[in-house]
Order: structure tokens, then C-alpha cells, then sequence
């Protein structure tokens, strides 16, 4: 970029800088592309002694090991589907864990700059001690010395208000269950979603035409859990009966059940997030510089007020890239379930490994699931961070 | 700093000495949504402290902990030979405490630290040996100190090289120290059950080793050329996108099949290659956070003086990008101790892992949580210690404040 149009005839070859850039890649991607060779070569020896070729037909085969957690599965599926299982049991503990520690962060971010002193404490307690622990132990701390030592067995399981039941086995809930009329009514459930959207967007522009501060989407969910109501009294019979867990010889029946190695992951990773999300929430509150804080304070908004009109939008542009990364541990971390058995894409993955000697095949399916996970999860949050920043001016 | 600061000798304003009854209503019940917070907290802590210490102080069999001590920390690693690792605590006593002489100030603190800690350690009714093996560190860094501070009144130039030659020494010395050397020293076993000595050697190693890679990783990822640009970028954002649990299983069962039938690496060596490899693409992150600080003024300053593009790097930018990433490494150091405890995946028995096996003896069935809250204190005061190092070395440096 630098030469001159003329002296580059002067320059021979072997100085001049163009040449050598393409000779030096060309030499590094050489280098590169030879230990790839290497390895592989290597590896279809290897394979071909064993008798293993690379192909993934065996997806397609009886998996065979029972699966105990998660939508619905025999072990007479295939592994694909095996696999499959154990990539929805991964996205539901990292959905529930991302926004459980986004709440506890954010409740001990803020909490840690309360003006009461007892609370500010104890937040920074809880920050620096869940920091300072490894993840393993305070997951091994929860699933077998908490739940599977401290809590009592199934018949004397611990009952928790609104018909809760807690012991070794893990959680069980009452859960609505649909019944017949669920269909009639869940027209009442889109129409009033429709409804609902609409409220928000008109009440939305409404608020921005008078340049006024509001909650638009209070309108919106007004409006849907009003003809939700409706729906609810216009449908013959309950469109929802709620499931109520029963103990019966051996184990609870009916309700929702969460086992304890999924309680133990839940906890685990959502304290332990949370704790990390909370100082990203502190330095992103105290990034917004105080003279905004008191200019607001000056013009009469009331604390919550401040805190949500003024401070947070700021904050927010500040919080969000590290918050991204935090969510992006929080889904790497969900594969330590395999050390306390609970299903998810990394423990089936090496479940069929062992039920059928793919080694190269189920690491790359393993990995290439976590990349996608982690790219999809980037892009969303660079994504957010593009709109946020657009306010700037 | 700056030309309005009044000359004066004006004092600093006093510190107000509130009555306990103002503090209390300032900071706890200041309006009616305090006062509450404050009771409920007060419940809170009241319950978890009550609770804790009704377990600690009564149910708990502590005991498990002392009978236990050298398998945890040092796993199978025989009785007879364990003058190794001490010998190890006490060289490196020795040169934290040179170190710490020749220089006042953070590193000073950390020598007298450890020798302090030591002393005060000593005094635990540890097994004779034992004991005098740590008098010994702590004594070690004392001596240390004073050989610092002798050296300090002298200048010369070999002094410093010699130290950071013994600094760099001191990690593969003490791996061929604690591992054997052919026929001088025997080597030892069961390298993969060392208990907590893995620990710290998978983060020491880790870091040590992932420094200069990360580097040169983000060197490459920054650079012009773009094959090399893509190669290494391709390599941090993988790593980077996958468990590092993901990594060590593959390293358990797949690098064999990468390598020929006559290079096969041991268990520990393939799981600190991995950790390696895992910390690097993190510490490039890191490095490459530096770099992108360095203003491009700098840049043009060392190329103006006539400095090449190499020599740029290493004698202008490194230096200032490496700066202001200390704290940055400090972190990555304190998350790469706690992922050793992933070692137990690969059939490693490190600290975690032990204590399960210590468990699964029916003498000290039961005592799960005793072990977990001691192993939980061993982490948090080693991790909170570095941090606290780290966030000090930050304000010495003035890192954001300039």
C-alpha cells in the first residue's frame, strides 16, 4: 500500500514486500495444512485398524439406554434422536438457569449499592464467596452433600406450601394440565395476544405523540389476560385442571417432576452465574455518571423511577456484551451435568460413544453443537448491542 | 496535580465520628422499605449463621480433615518422598522472598506474607516433620528477604537476570524434581492421583504456558496477513465456543487416534496440553484487549524512530499491552485453578475427586459436607488472595486512571 507506482520495477521479487506477504501465508497455510494432513492421516490409519470408518450411519440405530429426563423418549429410538433429547435437556436447564441468574444478578448488582449497609454486605458476601469456589464444588456441594445427604427420602418427602413435595428424588410441583376444552380456549389465548399486541402498539404511540413516560406493554397485557378471563368463563368446563403430585407406594404420580440432578444443575449454575452477572450489573449502575442520578433526582422522579427511566437505558448499553459472555458460560457450563448424571447433550453424547466406539463422530457432533449454541448466542447479543447503541447520539 | 490545587498545608478533613444511634438511622433505617430490608436481612444472617454454626460447632466430624490431609493434598504421592515437595515450597519460599526484598512494595507484601503465614502455620499441631518442614518455607522466605534487601544496595544488572533466570527455572525444575530424573532420582508413579498438587500444577503450568502462546495467538489474529488472521481467529473463537469439559474428553479418547502408534502421551500430559490449549485462546482474548488500548500514536512513534515491525512489538507495544492486562490475567489465572477441579472427568484424581474417595471409605462415610466446606475455604482463600493481589497491582499500575 505504501510503494510508489513507479520504483515497484527497481524492487526485486525477493524484497518486495507483496510477494513476500503471499510467500509467508502461503508457507504458513503450507505448514498448517500439512500437520492437519498429518493428524488425519494418522486418524484413518488408526480407524482403519480398529475397523471404524467416519460415517454416521450409526445415528440412525437403536440407542438402546434409557433415558430419565426430558420429552419423550424409548430406548427402542435411534441415537440421533437420543442426542436430540439430550440437546432440548441442555437449552431447557441453560434457559431457566440464564434468566434465574439474570434475576439473581441483577437483584444483588443493585443490591450491592443499596444505602442500607446490612444488604450492600451481604450482597458483596454472597458475591465474593460464590466467585471465589469452583463451580464443580459447589455443584457437587448441592447434588450429594444437600439433596442427596441433607434432604429425606421420597416417603418422607418434605412438603412445601401449595402442595410441593421435596426430597432426594428432587421436586415435584402441581402443573396445569390441559383438558378438553383446552382447544376451544386457546383461541380465546391467540385472539387475545392478538388483542394484546395491538393495545401495546397503540398505546406506544399514543404515549411517544405526548412525549410522555409510561409502561405500554401494561396495556398489552391487560388486554390479553382480560379476554383470557373472558375466554375462561365462556368455555364449557375448566380448559386447565391443575395436576396435583400424590405419593403412591413407591414414588410421586402425577404434577411436574424435577429431579434432583436437574435442582443441583439449576441451582449450581444460576447462583454461581448470578453472582457474576451481579458485579457486571453494579459496574455497569455505577458507569453512568452521577450527575444523571441527581439531574433526576433535581427534576422530581421518584427512586424506582430514576432508577428505570434514567439510569438503566444507560447502563443497559454497558451491560449487555458482558452479559452475552456470562450467558455464553452459563451454556458451557450446563455440561458439567454429566458429572452428576443429569441428561444433557454432553452425557448422551458420551453415553452412545461408549454404546458404540464413535469417538471422532460424537466429539465433532458434541462440539459442533456447543459452537452453534455459542455463535447463535453471540449474534443475538451483538445483534441487541447494535440497537442499543443506535440511541446514542 | 494540576496548577489550581492550592499550596497549603491544609489538613485533610476530619473524619466525622458519628453517634452509633445517627449511623444506624442513616445506614439501616433511613425510610420504611430500609427499615424492612434491614430486618430481613438481619433474620437471614441470623438463620444462616445459627444454622452453620449449631452444625460446625456440634453434628460436624472435623476430624476427617486432619486424618486426611496428606491424601488430599498430595494423593499417592509416597510418604518417603514427599521431602520433594517441600523442598519445592521451600526454593520457591526462598526466591518469593528474594524477590520481594529486592523490591518494596506488592511483591514485598506477598514475601512477607508467606513467610509470616508459615510461621503462623507452624504453630498448628501439624506431625513433627511436618512442621518443621514449613518453620522451614516460612524460614526459607525470611532468609529470602534479607538477601533481597542485601542485593538490593547493590548494582548490578546480573542480579536481575539471574533472578528471572530462576523465576523461569523454577517450574520445569520443580515438575522433573517431583516427577524423577532417570537414574539420579526415582521416578515416581501414578502421576494422574497427586490430589491437590494437580491443582496447582494445571494452573501454573496452564498459565505459564498459555501466556507466550496466547500472545503469539493474538499477534496472529491481529495481523495483516490474512490467512494468518483467519487461522488463529478460526482457533480462538472454536476453543473459545466449546466446554472446556468437551476438550479434556477429547483429549482422554481422541488424541490417540490423531498421533501415531509410537508418540503416546500420558493421561496428565494430554490433560495439561488441553488445559494449555483451552487457557491460550482465552489469554489471546485477553492479550488482544491490550493491544487494541495501545494508542496508534505509539505505533508511528517506533516506526519514525527507524524500529521494525518486530522490534516494535516486542520493545514498545508487549510491554504497555501486557500492562494493562495484568488484572485481566490475574482473573484468568483464578478461573483456570478452578477449572482443574474438571480433571476429575478424565479419571484424574485431583483434589474434588479425592475427596469422593474419601467418602467411599466407610470410616468417614458421611462426612460429604465437611469435606466440601473445607474444600470450598482451601479455593476461596487461595482465590480471593489472588484477587486481592490482582485488583492492588491494578491500582499501583493505575490501569483506567491514566
Amino acid at each position: 500500500m505504501t510503494e510508489q507506482q513507479g520504483s515497484s520495477q527497481s524492487i526485486p521479487f525477493w524484497r518486495d514486500v507483496r510477494i513476500l506477504r503471499i510467500v509467508a501465508q502461503v508457507l504458513f497455510l503450507a505448514a498448517i495444512g500439512f500437520s492437519i494432513w498429518w493428524l488425519v492421516s494418522n486418524l484413518r490409519t488408526n480407524l482403519a485398524i480398529s475397523g471404524l470408518n467416519l460415517e454416521f450411519r450409526f445415528l440412525g440405530e437403536t440407542a438402546g439406554f434409557p433415558i430419565s429426563e426430558g420429552i419423550a423418549y424409548e430406548p427402542t429410538r435411534s441415537n440421533g434422536y437420543a442426542f436430540w433429547v439430550g440437546i432440548v435437556n441442555t437449552l431447557r436447564i441453560a434457559g431457566i438457569g440464564v434468566v434465574l441468574a439474570t434475576l439473581i444478578g441483577t437483584v444483588v448488582g443493585i443490591s450491592r449499592l443499596s444505602s442500607n449497609w446490612l444488604v450492600r454486605r451481604l450482597a458483596g458476601l454472597y458475591v465474593e464467596t460464590i466467585r471465589n469456589i469452583p463451580l464443580l464444588v459447589q455443584l457437587f456441594f448441592w447434588y450429594f452433600a444437600v439433596i442427596l445427604t441433607g434432604l429425606p427420602l421420597v416417603a418422607a418427602s418434605l412438603r412445601l406450601p401449595g402442595s410441593i413435595y421435596l426430597s432426594r428424588r428432587g421436586l415435584y410441583m402441581p402443573w396445569p394440565v390441559a383438558t378438553d376444552s383446552f382447544p376451544l380456549w386457546s383461541w380465546f389465548l391467540v385472539g387475545g395476544l392478538a388483542l394484546g399486541i395491538a393495545a401495546y402498539v397503540i398505546r406506544r404511540l399514543q404515549l411517544r405523540r405526548a412525549d410522555r413516560p409510561g409502561l405500554p406493554i401494561l396495556w398489552g397485557l391487560g388486554a390479553l389476560i382480560t379476554f383470557a378471563c373472558i375466554g375462561w368463563l365462556v368455555v364449557p368446563g375448566n380448559p386447565l385442571h391443575l395436576d396435583i403430585p400424590v405419593l403412591e407406594r413407591f414414588n410421586f404420580v402425577g404434577g411436574l417432576s424435577l429431579s434432583a440432578s436437574f435442582l443441583a444443575l439449576l441451582i449450581a449454575l444460576s447462583t454461581y452465574t448470578g453472582a457474576f452477572i451481579a458485579e457486571i450489573v453494579r459496574a455497569g449502575i455505577q458507569a453512568v455518571s452521577k450527575g444523571q442520578t441527581e439531574a433526576a433526582n433535581a427534576l422530581g422522579l421518584r427512586k424506582m423511577r430514576v432508577l428505570r427511566l434514567v439510569i438503566l437505558p444507560q447502563a443497559m448499553r454497558v451491560i449487555i456484551p458482558p452479559l452475552g459472555s456470562q450467558y455464553l458460560n452459563l451454556i458451557k457450563n450446563s455440561s458439567l451435568a454429566i458429572l452428576i448424571g443429569y441428561y444433557d447433550l454432553m452425557n448422551v453424547g458420551t453415553t452412545i460413544f461408549n454404546q458404540t466406539g464413535r469417538a471422532v463422530e460424537m466429539i465433532l457432533l458434541i462440539m459442533a453443537s456447543y459452537l452453534t449454541m455459542s455463535l447463535l448466542t453471540s449474534g443475538l447479543t451483538n445483534l441487541y448491542n447494535r440497537r442499543m447503541k443506535l440511541v446514542e447520539r | 496535580m494540576n496548577a489550581n490545587t492550592p499550596q497549603t498545608n491544609e489538613l485533610a478533613p476530619p473524619t466525622e465520628r458519628i453517634p452509633m444511634i445517627r449511623w444506624l438511622h442513616q445506614n439501616l433505617f433511613n425510610s420504611w422499605f430500609n427499615a424492612i430490608l434491614t430486618v430481613v436481612a438481619t433474620i437471614v444472617i441470623a438463620a444462616i449463621v445459627f444454622g452453620l454454626g449449631h452444625w460446625a460447632l456440634t453434628a460436624a466430624r472435623w476430624e476427617v480433615i486432619p486424618a486426611n490431609l496428606k491424601v488430599l493434598f498430595v494423593g499417592t504421592y509416597p510418604a518417603e518422598q514427599l521431602w520433594r515437595v517441600w523442598t519445592i515450597l521451600v526454593l520457591i519460599g526462598l526466591i518469593t522472598g528474594f524477590s520481594g526484598g529486592r523490591r518494596s512494595g506488592m511483591m514485598g507484601r506477598i514475601a512477607l506474607v508467606v513467610s509470616g503465614g508459615a510461621v503462623l502455620l507452624g504453630l498448628f499441631p501439624f506431625p513433627l516433620g511436618t512442621r518443621l518442614w514449613i518453620l522451614g518455607v516460612g524460614a526459607a522466605a525470611g532468609g529470602g528477604i534479607g538477601l533481597g534487601l542485601l542485593a538490593k544496595t547493590r548494582k548490578s544488572p546480573w542480579i536481575r537476570r539471574i533472578e528471572i533466570g530462576v523465576w523461569l527455572a523454577s517450574l520445569p525444575v520443580s515438575i522433573l524434581l517431583l516427577n524423577g530424573i532417570g537414574d539420579v532420582l526415582p521416578v515416581i508413579e501414578g502421576r494422574t492421583q497427586w490430589g491437590f498438587l494437580l491443582n496447582l500444577l494445571g494452573a501454573i503450568a496452564g498459565i505459564a504456558l498459555s501466556l507466550p502462546i496466547g500472545i503469539l495467538l493474538a499477534l496472529g489474529r491481529r495481523s495483516k496477513l490474512p490467512a494468518v488472521r483467519w487461522v488463529c481467529t478460526a482457533y480462538i473463537e472454536i476453543i473459545r465456543g466449546v466446554p472446556l469439559i468437551s476438550l479434556l474428553f477429547m483429549a482422554s479418547i481422541m488424541l490417540q487416534l490423531l498421533l501415531p502408534d509410537h508418540i503416546r502421551p500420558d493421561l496428565l500430559v494430554r490433560a495439561m496440553v488441553t488445559i494449555i490449549a483451552f487457557s491460550a485462546a482465552y489469554m489471546a482474548e485477553n492479550v488482544r484487549g491490550g493491544l487494541q488500548a495501545i494508542p496508534q500514536g505509539q505505533f508511528e512513534a517506533a516506526y519514525a524512530l527507524g524500529l521494525g515491525k518486530v522490534l516494535t512489538t516486542i520493545l514498545i507495544i508487549l510491554p504497555q499491552a501486557l500492562r494493562a492486562v495484568i488484572p485481566a490475567i490475574v482473573g484468568q489465572f483464578i478461573a483456570l485453578f478452578k477449572d482443574t477441579t474438571l480433571f476429575g472427568f478424565i479419571a484424574i484424581l485431583e483434589l474434588l475427586s479425592l475427596s469422593r474417595s474419601v467418602v467411599g471409605n466407610l470410616e468417614w462415610r458421611g462426612t460429604i459436607f465437611e469435606l466440601y466446606v473445607f474444600i470450598g475455604i482451601l479455593f476461596w482463600t487461595l482465590c480471593y488472595s489472588m484477587s486481592y493481589v490482582g485488583r492492588r497491582i491494578e491500582r499501583t499500575l493505575g490501569v483506567g486512571r491514566q
